[in-house]
């Protein structure tokens, strides 16, 4: 009889409960930003757009185990494609966001076909060589994307032909927010789903996923799609709500930094990459802006940390706690 | 002609840059199996020890290097022994990745802390400035110079690997890491040397190179990559593989920037990715159970 | 009685050693098969040949009417080619329940689904709720592998074969390192396989070949010396002398 207590099946009594609290909770936190730091708005709108990013790198590197040092290239992409889809005449943001998504689509499926083939050294080399290559692009077709000066002049309408984009970035930042909110619940849903819980799967033993009759490769190439989606719709976002395009979004940097926020939140999670960027991000405004080299330092001297003491991040230690008080509220 | 031959002169002597520092990284992933992207960070803390040693203490050239050589080892000390042995050997590669660039973030900050974050000139001698005549042609001495050095290192290596009992022991702890501990090879000194020994050469490229590779705040981000696609298209672990991905990718590169400089990196990175497709474990590496 | 899986002259060498040589046997449906042989027989690389982790030099292999010899690992398991391995291989971060439902989800083709709960399908829960009750795992269906002891991770690796309804089932040593008293668990596992399916077990304890099958083959030096009943093995000159022999000897002295 003891056993049955065991059990902690995760029942539902609310469809779609875990959905409703992760919006209403990005929700909440969007509000504290906006109503507490209005001055900040731009740089908060830059922070959701990476949060893109590193919701995409989790998804390849949390859910499938591949390690990547390239992965802002499915951001840039999605970015530039989208600020010259605008400066071409695409002006509706939503119909740019959908430019940004079809493109980041596209970038990430042929990342995947190229950095899914090996595993280990090999795999993290070509997702170097894949990005520096973008990046590389980016800089030589100047005629189309303003090269090392960036793409500028990106001049987008109005949301829903209503809320026109202003110099405090408020229509900007909303936006960001709301296509987060909805973007944040279908990978929610995604990453749950059979397919979600395959990748998983395959990310422990990609040797049994394999002998219970997995192809292993398309679905890597497929899960890449997937991620370049949401991190070009992220680039999007940034192209419209900043203006401007710079090769900084495509940069080897920017791929390495957001490793670094996926780790220090905690890959595997959603949350935890939530949690990282945003805690990696307003750190670095605080302390980059006084000095760069200080701030190398500390970031250098936290991911040491992170490695050595919380190899699976922040967010760890918390959903464990989280774990703990349900399974006990259930046992009440 | 003229052309052809000062670009091969520049490509070679480019390569052999790659291959003195990048050696050191590829026999690291070779026996360690340690994906080090802050093996450009103690290059870096040589360049800058050079610097300081020739500018402000005003020592000779090669007591400079010698200097930031034994300097660099003596700093990537506390970095082995807290650090890197955590990560030996361990399958994945993401810990290792983000270890070691956190280990470059802050050796960036501290070193430009230390030593100010400006360029770091290291002033060659009179004896390597200037042009050399070498009968039907004039060329850069520094890059003769640079070429010699390769050469040097490469056959020094051969040498010590082949030849000597360390090398024994050390072929032994790559090929058989069990087997060496069952015979007594205590690998945990073989590879602190070895760490050493790799730390200390890309110190020493990394101050004979600054004249073509620049000692500047940022080194350590801007060639991280290089250093690393070099080991892994020659191989790791294997010297004639890093000397030949060395020289290819010298090739590749300056060439590259020769006859179409607007395209940058792209044709580097488009061969790497295709000796990557072709050669998944480099020109000359084994593949690791 | 149909064929399922048939080995035809298969051999293997490994840079000139010959590992497998010209190995000959049928499975049919309803057969419990035991592959034995002393250690370096060559055992473990016949069971990489059949499932396709490593090509052999030359022969084939076929199931029915189908040359599958040169099929991927993962098109053999869907024509019900099934392994289960040596050591456990499980997805270890995941719970009992997912490592089971996403064998049926395989099996039933809708693992590719993106949008529906994995945990939630109905159809999904109620099979692996009857395998993980039919070999009394039901109380541990929402651990985590890694939190398993060992005996109970070999259940886990029977209940995936299970769940993909297998036509072939080869059992790779499924009673190795586990527990005296959590043996016979596993063997009536086992004797409550599907009667129509072909079960190849490979196992070193004699006891438990004894128990399960009613034929067994022979392997030694990469090469099929014997088949035959059960009893027929123990009396055969050639086979105490390759094999049992010093197995009877560790037998009576222990």
């Amino acid at each position: 009889m003891s056993d049955i207590t065991m059990i902690h099946a995760p029942q539902k009594r609310v469809p779609f409960a875990q959905e409703a609290a992760g919006a209403l909770t990005i929700l909440a936190l969007g509000a504290v930003g906006y109503f507490l730091y209005p001055d900040d708005l731009a740089f908060l709108t830059r922070l959701i757009g990476i949060a893109f990013l590193v919701l995409s790198l989790d998804l390849v590197t949390g859910y499938c185990g591949v390690a990547t040092l390239g992965h802002a290239a499915q951001f840039g992409v999605g970015a530039y494609a989208a600020g010259i889809a605008c400066i071409r005449g695409v002006t509706d943001p939503v119909a740019l966001l959908g430019v940004g998504l079809v493109a980041g689509t596209i970038m990430g499926l042929i990342s995947g076909a190229l950095i899914t083939r090996f595993r280990g050294l090999p795999q993290l080399v070509l997702s170097i060589a894949v990005g520096q290559l973008v990046a590389g692009l980016a800089n030589k077709l100047s005629w189309l994307t303003g090269g090392s000066d960036g793409l500028s002049g990106i001049e987008p309408g109005k949301v829903f032909g209503v809320f026109g984009f202003d110099m405090y970035s408020r229509t900007g930042y909303l936006f960001s927010l709301a296509v987060l909110v909805i973007t944040f619940v279908v990978l929610q849903r995604f990453v749950r789903s059979p397919f979600g819980l395959m990748c998983r799967g395959i990310k422990d033993d990609d040797l049994r996923a394999k002998m219970i009759g997995v192809s292993i490769y398309p679905r890597l190439v497929a899960m890449y799609g997937v991620a370049g989606a949401v991190a070009g719709i992220g680039g999007a976002l940034t192209a419209i709500s900043t203006g401007v395009v710079g090769l900084d979004s495509v940069s080897f940097e920017r791929s390495a930094e957001v490793l670094v926020m996926l780790v220090l939140g905690g890959a595997g999670h959603l949350w935890g990459a939530l949690a990282g960027t945003v805690i990696f991000m307003i750190f670095e405004h605080v302390v980059a802006a006084a000095n760069p080299f200080h701030w190398m330092t500390m970031v250098g001297l936290l991911l040491i940390l992170i490695v050595v003491f919380a190899p699976r991040g922040l967010i760890a230690p918390v959903m464990s706690l989280w774990t703990k008080m349900t399974r006990k509220g259930k046992a009440a | 002609m003229r052309t052809v031959f000062s670009i091969m002169t520049d490509a070679v002597a480019y390569g052999m840059v790659l291959f003195i520092i990048s050696i050191g990284l590829s026999i690291m992933m070779g026996l360690m199996r340690v994906v080090n992207l802050a093996h450009g960070a103690f290059a870096m803390i040589g360049g800058y020890l050079a610097s300081y040693a020739l500018r402000d203490l005003g020592v000779h050239y090669s007591v400079a290097i010698l200097l930031a050589v034994i300097g660099t080892i003596i700093a990537s000390i506390p970095f082995e022994l807290l650090l890197y042995r955590r990560i030996y050997r361990k399958a994945d590669p993401l810990m290792q990745v983000l270890m070691t660039i956190g280990i470059t973030f802050f050796i960036i900050g501290i070193v430009n802390f230390i030593f100010g974050p400006s360029l770091k000139p290291i002033p060659l001698p009179p004896t390597l400035s200037g042009p050399l005549d070498i009968g039907f042609r004039m060329l850069p001495t520094h890059r003769v110079f640079v070429i010699i050095c390769g050469i040097t290192v490469a056959l020094a290596l051969w040498l010590l690997i082949e030849k000597t009992n360390f090398g024994i022991r050390l072929r032994a702890s790559v090929d058989h890491s069990g087997m060496a501990d069952a015979l007594g090879i205590r690998t945990e000194i073989i590879y602190a040397a070895t760490f050493a020994l790799a730390i200390g050469l890309g110190a020493f490229g990394g101050v004979v190179g600054a004249e073509i590779l620049p000692i500047e705040p940022y080194y350590a981000l801007r060639y991280m990559v290089t250093f690393l696609v070099v080991v892994s298209v020659g191989g790791a672990g294997s010297i004639l593989g890093a000397l030949s991905a060395s020289l290819l990718l010298g090739l590749a590169d300056t060439t590259g920037k020769y006859l179409a400089p607007e395209f940058g990196d792209f044709f580097f990175y488009l061969s790497v990715i295709v000796i990557v497709f072709l050669f998944p474990h480099g020109l000359f590496g084994k593949a690791h159970a | 009685m149909s064929v399922l899986l048939e080995a035809r002259g298969v051999c293997r060498s490994f840079g000139g050693l010959d590992v497998t040589r010209d190995v000959n046997f049928k499975l049919v449906s309803g057969d419990r098969v035991a592959l034995i042989g002393p250690n370096g027989a060559g055992k473990t690389t016949l069971v990489n040949l059949i499932t396709g982790d490593i090509a052999p030099s030359r022969g084939q292999f076929w199931m029915g009417d189908d040359d599958i010899t040169g099929l991927s690992i993962p098109e053999r398991v869907r024509r019900g080619l099934v392994r289960t391995f040596q050591t456990t291989r499980l997805f270890a971060n995941l719970t009992v329940a997912d490592n089971v439902a996403l064998a049926i989800m395989q099996r039933k083709r809708i693992s590719r689904r993106i949008f529906s709960s994995a945990t939630e399908l109905p159809e999904v829960k109620a099979e692996w709720s009857e395998i993980l009750a039919h070999l009394g795992l039901d109380h541990l269906a929402y651990r985590k592998v890694i939190e398993l002891a060992y005996g109970q991770q070999r259940l886990i690796e029977l209940a995936i074969g299970l769940a993909l309804h297998p036509k072939v089932l080869l059992l790779d040593e499924p009673a190795a390192g586990v527990p005296h008293d959590e043996a016979p668990k596993i063997l009536d596992a086992i004797n409550r396989l599907p009667a129509d399916i072909a079960v190849l077990m490979i196992e070193h304890d004699m006891d438990l070949v004894f128990k399960f099958a009613r034929r067994v083959l022979v392997l030694a030096a990469g090469r099929l010396i014997f088949e035959g009943s059960p009893a027929d093995v123990t009396a055969d000159h050639e086979v105490r002398r390759a094999y049992l022999g010093s197995y009877a000897d560790a037998r009576h002295s222990a």
